[in-house]
């Protein structure tokens, strides 16, 4: 079984780990390609609670937004690998990751240019 | 990457990209929706997001600041149509956490329709670096002590910064008036606006009254040019009147005028210019006897003294000399590059009974001085001042030389008009109250004794 937690920020990863108040966790057990969504709404954003939760859920995976080089090492020391800076819908992200596709500093998020956009 | 051009400022179209980057600060432009439209160098470097990565997207999702979590500040100078200001955070892609000034401006075509926003980025790391230094030199945990008398005032002074009201800071020389009044203004939201210094006894009153409300040209002979006053150049900010006790009584009128009005009048100007100016005052005098002399205005007495600090004397707070002496110690220490433990017994002993009429100034540079001095490890009598010395001898001595019966051990650390007065007072008890007995054993002349007598007030 593999946990994988994604701090969101509505339909997005929030661009921030620590200001983060919504988190979903991704369950995949051996086997099964559909993984398990389970929502959590933290009762306020606190860099440190969600480093507690990563701990305590057994979490092994996390993709999120900016996060602080402080937490970010603290995780990696406790064996939690981290995607950083990944930008875009939190669904894109965890589909890629499934398919084994995703990487630190993705940009999943079509971009839109005013002016060639118009154009 | 597109690079956008100006029209029509120039003859030439601009290059606007080029531009930016001459800015030294972060740049971005987005446009209504928020989309990043174009970023410059001090944005790429700031962020550790190249133009290439952070074009066309939510610029949210590459400033990545506290602010747009909470409450977008684009959006709120979209709804409200004006300038947005604030210091917020961000964290770059390198994984720091940066401390930042932003300012959003709306951008509107020549139709006046909104069109999209400006936002820079200023970097507040080497303004905070600065701050820390600051607040080692001025903050409350830096106005040392842990007395009671000391413990109160630092409960009542954050509360004080963080309202508009004048304050009036009394107590004796060296106390630390200047460093509370700074301190006071550091904390405050007034902490970006000027903090401007002004000594009332300093000078002379025609003077000092352009000085502080300033002048216009031709007011008077020599008044060649407008003159701003201190006044208009704390607007923001602080003022600061030390040694308030010192102005004239037709100054302290100008003032209570200004205080009711919150309006200057500069000399020869018929227009005011209302000033935002919070009022700190400070004096070593007791102004409610200045009151009752005649010398100080009540009604201005009562203005200012809307939020009063009292700053003990290290008299009054003995407990606080030996942390003094300790925190000056490691100050100094570190600012002479030198290693010194402590001090010996001794010059413990001299130091911890001295009586200090110059307060917290005069323990500083007695220590500073010692420092400078010691090339040991430990400041001995021999390093201290030597005024201290023959003081602390000239104690020791005194009592079996001369007056025997005036000395009590309190008396040593009392200040000197306590001592006369103890004196004056033990000598009359030992006289059976004859005056001229009581002034001889004082070995003083009659009228001496007298004059005294009625300075002290003793009823004899």
């Amino acid at each position: 079984m593999e946990k994988i937690l994604i701090p969101i920020y509505n339909q997005d990863i929030a661009p921030r780990f620590d200001l983060a108040t919504e988190v979903v966790i991704l369950i995949r057990e051996a086997g099964n390609p559909l993984p398990e969504e389970r929502m959590m709404v933290l009762p306020q954003a606190s860099a440190e609670q969600l480093c507690h939760l990563i701990l305590s859920d057994g979490i092994s995976t996390l993709i999120c937004g900016g996060i602080e080089e402080e937490y970010f090492q603290y995780l990696s020391w406790k064996k939690v690998r981290i995607l950083d800076s990944v930008i875009g819908p939190w669904r894109k992200a965890a589909d890629l990751f499934m398919e084994g596709r995703l990487k630190a500093g993705d940009i999943l998020r079509k971009r839109r240019m005013e002016g060639l956009d118009g154009a | 990457m597109p690079i956008a051009h100006i029209t029509e400022l120039f003859r030439a179209s601009l290059d606007f990209q080029k531009f930016l980057d001459h800015i030294p600060m972060g740049v971005l432009i987005v446009n209504p929706e928020r989309h990043i439209l174009c970023v410059n160098h001090g944005f790429e470097a700031l962020t550790g997001f190249s133009a290439d990565q952070a074009l066309g997207l939510p610029c949210r999702d590459i400033l990545r600041s506290r602010q747009c979590m909470l409450h977008c500040p684009v959006q709120k100078a979209l709804d409200t149509g004006e300038t947005q200001s604030l210091e917020t955070d961000i964290i770059s892609r390198d994984r720091q956490r940066i401390p930042v000034r932003m300012t959003i401006a709306a951008l509107h075509d020549n139709q006046g329709k909104t069109c999209g926003f400006i936002e820079t980025l200023e970097d507040l790391r080497p303004f905070r670096e600065l701050g820390e230094k600051q607040r080692q030199a001025y903050s409350f945990s830096k106005v040392v002590g842990r007395s009671p008398q000391m413990e109160k005032i630092f409960q009542i002074l954050p509360v004080l910064a963080q309202s508009d009201a004048s304050v009036l800071i009394t107590g004796e020389t060296g106390t630390g008036k200047d460093l509370v009044a700074e301190a006071l203004h550091q904390s405050s939201e007034r902490s970006r606006g000027p903090f401007i210094k002004v000594n009332c006894g300093a000078l002379p009153e025609t003077l000092m009254e352009s000085e502080l409300f300033g002048h216009m040209k031709g007011a008077f002979t020599g008044a060649h040019e407008n003159k701003p006053g201190r006044f208009r150049l704390a607007h923001g900010g602080t003022l600061f009147l030390t040694e308030i006790g010192d102005l004239s009584l037709s100054l302290q009128v100008k003032l209570l005028t200004f205080l009711d009005d919150r309006i200057i009048y500069p000399l020869g100007s018929t227009k005011g210019f209302p000033a935002n100016v919070r009022i700190i005052a400070a004096t070593h005098r007791n102004l409610e006897a200045m009151v009752k002399e005649g010398l100080f205005r009540q009604d201005l007495l009562f203005r200012l003294n809307v939020a009063r600090v009292h700053l003990p004397s290290l008299r009054e707070r003995e407990d606080d000399i030996r942390l003094l002496l300790d925190h000056f110690l490691i100050t100094f220490n570190q600012h002479l590059k030198k290693s010194l433990k402590g001090y010996t017994p001794e010059a413990l002993k001299i130091l911890l009974a001295y009586h200090f009429p110059g307060n917290v100034r005069e323990l500083r540079n007695i220590v500073e001085y010692a420092v400078n001095v010691c090339p040991k490890n430990t400041i001995e009598i021999s390093h201290l001042p030597a005024y201290l010395t023959s003081i602390a001898f000239s104690q020791e001595s005194a009592p079996e030389k001369s007056h025997p019966a005036f000395f009590s051990p309190q008396a040593t650390e009392a200040s000197w008009n306590t001592v006369e007065r103890q004196m004056i007072l033990n000598a009359l008890v030992q006289a059976g109250g004859r005056k001229s007995k009581a002034a001889t054993l004082l070995g003083w002349g009659r009228s001496t004794l007298w004059r005294k007598i009625k300075q002290y007030g003793i009823d004899a």
